[in-house]
């Protein structure tokens, strides 16, 4: 018996076990501003761990990536309406609890400035560093009517359908959704 | 002091999590492999997160010092 040759049939069948790379696939689901900020926290600490990083934005958590400074036309009736009535990027984002009327989002802003804790800004920059790939879901952005064009200028983004979130989540350490 | 040299000190101070370890992974790639970065840092969390983060990297904290307000991580890059 080749003692050798079966090592290495089992070393392969091992790298190829579901979670065997040391990875970090997250869907960001949420376009509240606290899960939003949690999401990005543990990305970019995920990535200074050493992890590979891939992030599947969908649904509420696709108006985060809108640049405000991005104009498209063309949109539908229902397109403009959603475009309209979500958040235009990450800085309009609201807190799930406690938005009183935006005076609460206005004072967890305040304090993180006081606290020194990373603004969204400062974690997409971190991220964009690292290498943290973000991955947009095109049905949302199809159903919501938003388009590329209007989306930040990030070096790692692509969109992609719920095949490519499954094969990289398939494979990687740590799924989370947020 | 040990008997070690310093490559290099990165001030994390008033830097809040994730901050202090995403710096210190940035650094640690522009030192070379046996070469100590002290850290200075006032976040609490790091007691616990940047042992976490050498183990998960691979790389050693060869010892830190708890001052009133100031913590110093002396860590070493290994691979």
């Amino acid at each position: 018996m080749d003692i050798e040759k079966e090592l290495s049939e089992l070393k392969a069948k091992v790298d190829a076990l579901p979670g065997a790379e040391n990875k970090l696939s997250m869907v960001v689901f949420s376009g509240d501003l606290d899960k939003q900020l949690a999401s990005l926290i543990i990305a970019t600490g995920a990535a200074a761990m050493g992890m590979k990083v891939v992030l599947f934005y969908t649904f509420w958590g696709t108006a985060a990536l809108r640049d405000p400074a991005k104009k498209v036309g063309g949109k539908s009736f229902m397109g403009k309406m959603f475009g309209f009535m979500l958040p235009k990027g990450r800085n309009k984002l609201k807190l799930s609890q406690m938005h009183m009327a935006g005076a609460g989002t206005a004072m967890l802003k305040d304090l993180m400035k006081k606290k020194n804790v990373a603004s969204l800004d400062q974690l997409f920059e971190a991220a964009a560093m690292l290498g943290v790939e973000i991955n947009i879901c095109e049905m949302s952005m199809d159903l919501m009517g938003m388009k590329l064009e209007e989306m930040i200028d990030y070096p790692n983004l692509k969109v992609v359908g719920v095949a490519s979130f499954l094969a990289d989540a398939k494979e990687s350490s740590v799924q989370l959704f947020i | 002091m040990a008997d070690y040299a310093i490559a290099k000190t990165l001030d994390c101070k008033g830097l809040a999590c994730p901050m202090p370890i995403v710096r210190l992974s940035m650094e640690i790639a522009k030192v070379k492999v046996g070469e100590v970065i002290e850290m200075l840092t006032t976040d609490p969390g790091s007691l616990a997160d940047v042992p976490s983060w050498a183990k998960s990297t691979g790389n050693a904290v060869l010892e830190h010092k708890q001052e009133p307000g100031l913590i110093r991580f002396y860590v070493k890059r290994q691979k």
